[in-house]
């Protein structure tokens, strides 16, 4: 038996990757790439003008901006959930923790009408807000909240684990030294934390940015007002401008591909400082 | 979004070390305000959705409520669901088990390369992903022309809506089994096979049974993305009644059309599914758990 029959002694490679490889480029590669290639065949004059109309830039300026205002929402209330359920005995916690998955498991679809049901202006909650001339439903404020809604559990479970693995010497160190909880908290935990805060707020923005069928039933799709990114490419389809959604699609897939670069970049730094595998 | 979805596993383990100890034990103030501020928020954002769901169902009765199921186009529209489901994720379960041992039992170089690849589809937006389906095959597309003479459908037909569900549910399987197989090693492989197992063997009697829930565990994943894929699909149906219509395509239109309790009884069967998948992936956790307490005590 040679050295090189040795190393390699479990059977399958070539099967195994001959059809990851096959599947792979037939089903994510090769369509990935035909918007690189039909992008590129539109000729730079005609690529610009349709990927920076003023509609679509509106739509960019909303996409980004709603996104990055709803993971900051969900950094905040993300952490203070997982510090719940990390730290504190309440009753109902099992059934807590179980449900802070339901964004990934519920069809956004039904998200989306969901939420359109409880802030339109006779819904529970919009009713309320009624009376105070304050509209979320068919406004960006609506789209905010759709966003928070998908995006929280992102946080929660990145934040989750960190805070269970964290060492309880640290704290006992800066009680014994004095330390008040609060100076605790901001001193040696708050750093702690730091990298996964900032992996599950990247996470988060990436899958706003992205998102669609929780967002279009609140959002009032006005032009340049409540439009987002993925609905312009929507938009263009139905007008048969494939030039035009292949466009903004490739603008939004270079996002995608430097936030997964950024993320990747997190979750190694994340998992250095926690000494702990990703 | 590398692990997005499939890597977040619950984490709900005992507080009390912490609450039993002075350093890390917070104030009660400090902890009721953490908990009131953090429930207040869990039941607005993510209760209320799910209640008003299965309240506007059956606000009309449960007359209409079966009536709305029981009408043709919807009851189309799950048979789509279950059948595009029912490709995808055999598909992609076959796949992702060819990709973990590929990569899990083997050397080769490229494997980051190859693992960022595998999680593309996360991290690209359900429209983009539905749009490069209509650029290759719609009538414009690359193979347009040809599907045409050859009266092929694919784009506002049923096999689309199954190559965007294939897509955006491509990673799950892949993203569970990957990461426990690399922690696993080969030992146990290698010591079957020098015994004289097959490769097929080794897979069916040792590979399978270390890795069972991981699987079950994607599998679960994948189906429940499968049957509620929104904007993907979207895209390549062409919302054609009784013929391409999923069941989140189905609620769309029935919404669209002010018929809210058709919508929210079609919806209600998604969320029914939505929290099954929860009740299942608790379970899986829950087992998995035990058997980790299991092996340190042994």
């Amino acid at each position: 038996m040679t050295l090189a029959r040795q190393r390699r002694v479990l059977p399958g490679f070539g099967l195994s990757l001959g059809f990851t490889l096959a599947y792979l480029s037939l089903i994510v590669l090769i369509p990935l790439s035909a918007v690189f290639v039909m992008a590129a065949g539109m000729g730079w004059d005609a690529y610009v003008a349709a990927a920076t109309a003023p509609r679509v830039v509106a739509s960019y300026k909303l996409s980004f901006g709603a996104s990055l205002l709803a993971a900051a929402i969900n950094v905040v209330f993300g952490l203070i959930l997982a510090w719940g359920l990390v730290r504190y005995t309440f009753p109902g916690k099992k059934l807590v923790d179980a449900l802070v998955d339901l964004p990934f498991a519920l069809p956004t679809a039904v998200a989306g009408i969901a939420l359109t049901a409880i802030y339109a202006q006779n819904g529970w909650i919009g009713q309320w807000l009624a009376p105070f001339d304050i509209r979320i439903a068919f406004t960006p404020i609506g789209i905010v909240i759709a966003l928070v809604f998908i995006g929280l559990p992102f946080v929660v479970r990145t934040v989750q684990p960190v805070l269970e693995d964290l060492d309880a010497e640290f704290e006992e160190a800066a009680a014994s030294l004095g330390a008040g909880r609060l100076q605790t908290f901001v001193r040696v935990v708050f750093p702690a934390l730091i990298p996964a805060l900032l992996t599950g707020f990247a996470l988060a923005f990436a899958r706003a940015v992205g998102e669609y069928g929780s967002v279009i039933f609140i959002a009032g799709n006005m032009p340049f007002v409540s439009e987002i990114t993925p609905l312009m490419i929507i938009t263009k389809l139905e007008q048969y401008d494939y030039a035009g959604a292949t466009a903004i699609a490739s603008v939004m897939l270079m996002l995608s591909f430097v936030l997964l670069l950024v993320i990747n970049g997190l979750q190694a730094w994340s998992s250095r400082r926690g000494g702990r595998e990703a | 979004m590398a692990g997005a979805a499939g890597h977040l596993h619950g984490f709900a383990g005992s507080a009390t070390r912490f609450e039993n100890n002075i350093a890390t034990r917070d104030q009660t103030w400090v902890k009721y305000l953490v908990l009131g501020t953090g429930l207040t928020f869990f039941a607005l954002f993510l209760m209320l959705p799910l209640i008003t769901v299965f309240f506007e169902a059956f606000r009309r009765g449960w007359d209409v409520y079966v009536t709305s199921l029981s009408d043709p186009d919807a009851l189309s529209a799950v048979r789509l669901t279950l059948l595009a489901a029912a490709i995808s994720v055999p598909l992609n379960l076959v796949f992702g088990i060819s990709a973990a041992w590929a990569i899990t039992k083997h050397d080769f170089p490229g494997k980051q390369v190859l693992i960022s690849f595998i999680d593309l589809p996360f991290s690209v937006s359900p429209v983009v992903a539905g749009l490069v389906f209509v650029l290759l095959f719609g009538a414009q597309g690359w193979f347009g022309p040809w599907l045409q003479d050859n009266d092929i459908k694919i784009i506002f037909a049923v096999p689309g809506i199954v190559l965007a569900t294939v897509f955006v549910t491509f990673p799950f399987v892949a993203r569970e089994l990957i990461p426990l197989m690399q922690a696993q090693g080969r030992d146990e492989e290698e010591a079957a096979v020098t015994l004289g197992a097959s490769g097929l063997q080794t897979f069916w009697r040792v590979t399978l049974p270390n890795v069972k829930w991981a699987l079950l565990y994607g599998v679960i994943l994948c189906n429940a993305r499968a049957m509620g894929e929104f904007g993907a699909v979207s895209v390549v149906s062409g919302h054609i009644r009784g013929q391409t219509n999923t069941m989140p395509l189905h609620v769309e239109i029935l919404y669209n059309e002010y018929q809210f309790a058709a919508a929210f009884a079609v919806a209600s069967l998604l969320a029914f599914l939505a929290l099954m998948t929860l009740a299942v992936k608790t379970f899986i956790e829950w087992r998995t758990r035990a058997a980790c307490a299991e092996e340190k005590l042994g």
